[in-house]
């Protein structure tokens, strides 16, 4: 009895469609995502991510219409990121009928972005999108650097730290992507998503890697992850949403069925 | 004469975002012959025949927006002679006080209180629960209402907020949630339903509470 954890089907959109790449080569389509969402909606997903990973900015426009599109026709929450850069870009994307915007390098390079835009937006409505990867050697003690550019720049940041900040600037939510977990089916990264989750009082979705229903149950338990965010394993028909549900309420946890 | 069976729902836009949702979820669930309209018009509220009063962000702007619009009297107007659904941040603003931006005085609707959960909200066994409240949690149905018609007891809806409101006239709770300790998520009185979560956002039983509250008579 209480608050469920969430999961999250991730629609990575590339030129209009639904696309998935192994640790973003390779990409692979997955369909229109106006339907990709539908599909989710109907099978009971707790919300949904559209991420725009659309290398060239001539096509927010197209992302702008999809989203009305998305958000005229699922009565669950909705969070666009990629791409958003200003509090015009954020108030484009609610207006399109975004709920929560996820803003993740924009953030890297200007923190005080994320507080203009909780001020402005409310917290409520403000991801920060955290791309993490191991940077401790076997032996030393743990240790995860936040990187941009789609995993290939580092920052130097180092990634509890640099959540605390975020929170602390009005983050109403943090997205953790584990890069070198992403698009490799080996589970999250779940040293990084505890000491997050426990290092902050918002919650936290758990991202990268999932390759199977026991790394869901992981990112939830091990992790403490308040939400999992996955792509592959649904988009592809691996596993569908009530599935995932079914075998994480089997585990004790409470889910929303 | 079809402009005789017309019927508007005026969905109050005082400057607070987005209310895409909740229009376009009103809109998925009316009839032929309502009308959504999403409107700053005192004259558009007065004449609608029932009003939703969203809410989103901090209690201050909220109240702040509410009175540099010039809207107090056509909400409270509204409240006095039609149904009125107030969702959101839109409950915390009926109450006479939220210790939210450090205190705002409220409409004063019903009388109470709209209280932090803390940043160190803990569950029953002593672990940290995280602070907004976000997320599908269960509602418990506390009177047969209207507005909970068709809806199972204990159904889940999308919440995502850190106030909460405890009225002080327990007879108006119509609904409570359970996170760390139980509070209230609904309040009813006369023609005027609230609601702390986001009916537009809470699939299909949310779709269900706005289909009620447009085929509502405003009648407890």
């Amino acid at each position: 009895m209480g608050l469920a954890k969430r999961i999250i089907p991730c629609l990575d959109v590339d030129n209009g469609r639904v696309v998935k790449g192994v640790q973003f080569l390779d990409i692979r389509d997955a369909g229109d995502p106006v339907e990709v969402a539908k599909r989710y909606d109907e099978q009971g997903a707790d919300e949904i991510t559209f991420l725009d990973i659309t290398a060239s900015s001539d096509d927010r426009a197209t992302t702008v219409h999809m989203v009305e599109a998305i958000a005229s026709q699922v009565f669950i929450p909705l969070t666009v990121g990629g791409g958003i850069r200003t509090c015009d870009d954020i108030r484009r994307m609610l207006n399109a009928g975004a709920d929560k915007v996820g803003i993740n390098t924009a953030a890297v390079f200007n923190p005080e972005f994320v507080r203009e835009a909780a001020q402005r937006f409310g917290s409520q409505c403000i991801v920060v999108a955290i791309d993490a990867k191991k940077v401790s050697q076997e032996g030393e003690e743990d240790k995860w650097e936040i990187f941009t550019h789609g995993g290939r720049k580092p920052t130097g940041l180092d990634a509890v730290e640099w959540a605390k900040k975020m929170v602390d600037y009005g983050a109403g939510e943090i997205l953790l992507t584990s890069m070198d977990r992403d698009g490799t089916k080996n589970g999250f990264d779940l040293g990084v998503t505890r000491a997050i989750s426990e290092a902050v009082h918002v919650p936290v979705i758990a991202s990268g890697g999932v390759g199977n229903l026991e790394h869901l149950v992981d990112g939830v338990i091990q992790g403490k992850a308040d939400a999992v965010l996955a792509a592959s394993i649904f988009h592809f028909g691996e596993y569908t949403v009530p599935e995932a549900k079914e075998f994480m309420a089997e585990r004790g946890i409470e889910m929303r069925l | 004469m079809t402009l005789a069976s017309n019927k508007t729902v005026a969905v109050i836009d005082y400057g607070m975002g987005n209310l895409h949702s909740v229009a376009k979820a009103l809109e998925h669930v009316a009839d032929e012959n309502t009308q959504v309209i999403v409107t700053s018009d005192p004259a558009v509220i007065e004449a609608a025949d029932r009003v939703l009063l969203p809410g989103v962000g901090a209690i201050r702007d909220c109240i702040g927006e509410m009175y540099s619009t010039g809207l107090v009297p056509s909400i409270q107007k509204a409240m006095k002679e039609k149904p009125f659904l107030a969702i959101c941040v839109g409950i915390q603003s009926l109450m006479s006080h939220s210790e939210e931006n450090e205190g705002v005085d409220c409409l004063n609707h019903f009388a109470g209180n709209a209280l932090f959960f803390g940043e160190e909200h803990k569950d029953y066994d002593g672990s940290k629960l995280k602070v907004p409240h976000m997320g599908w949690n269960q509602v418990k149905q506390s009177i047969a209402h209207p507005l909970w018609k068709d809806i199972p007891d204990q159904a889940r809806f999308y919440f995502v907020h850190s106030f909460y409101v405890v009225p002080e006239d327990k007879s108006e709770v119509a609904g409570t949630c359970d996170y760390g300790h139980e509070f209230c998520v609904a309040l009813a009185r006369d023609n005027v339903f609230a609601v702390q979560f986001h009916p537009e956002k809470s699939h299909k039983d949310g779709l269900q509470l706005y289909k009620n509250f447009l085929n509502w008579d405003g009648k407890p």
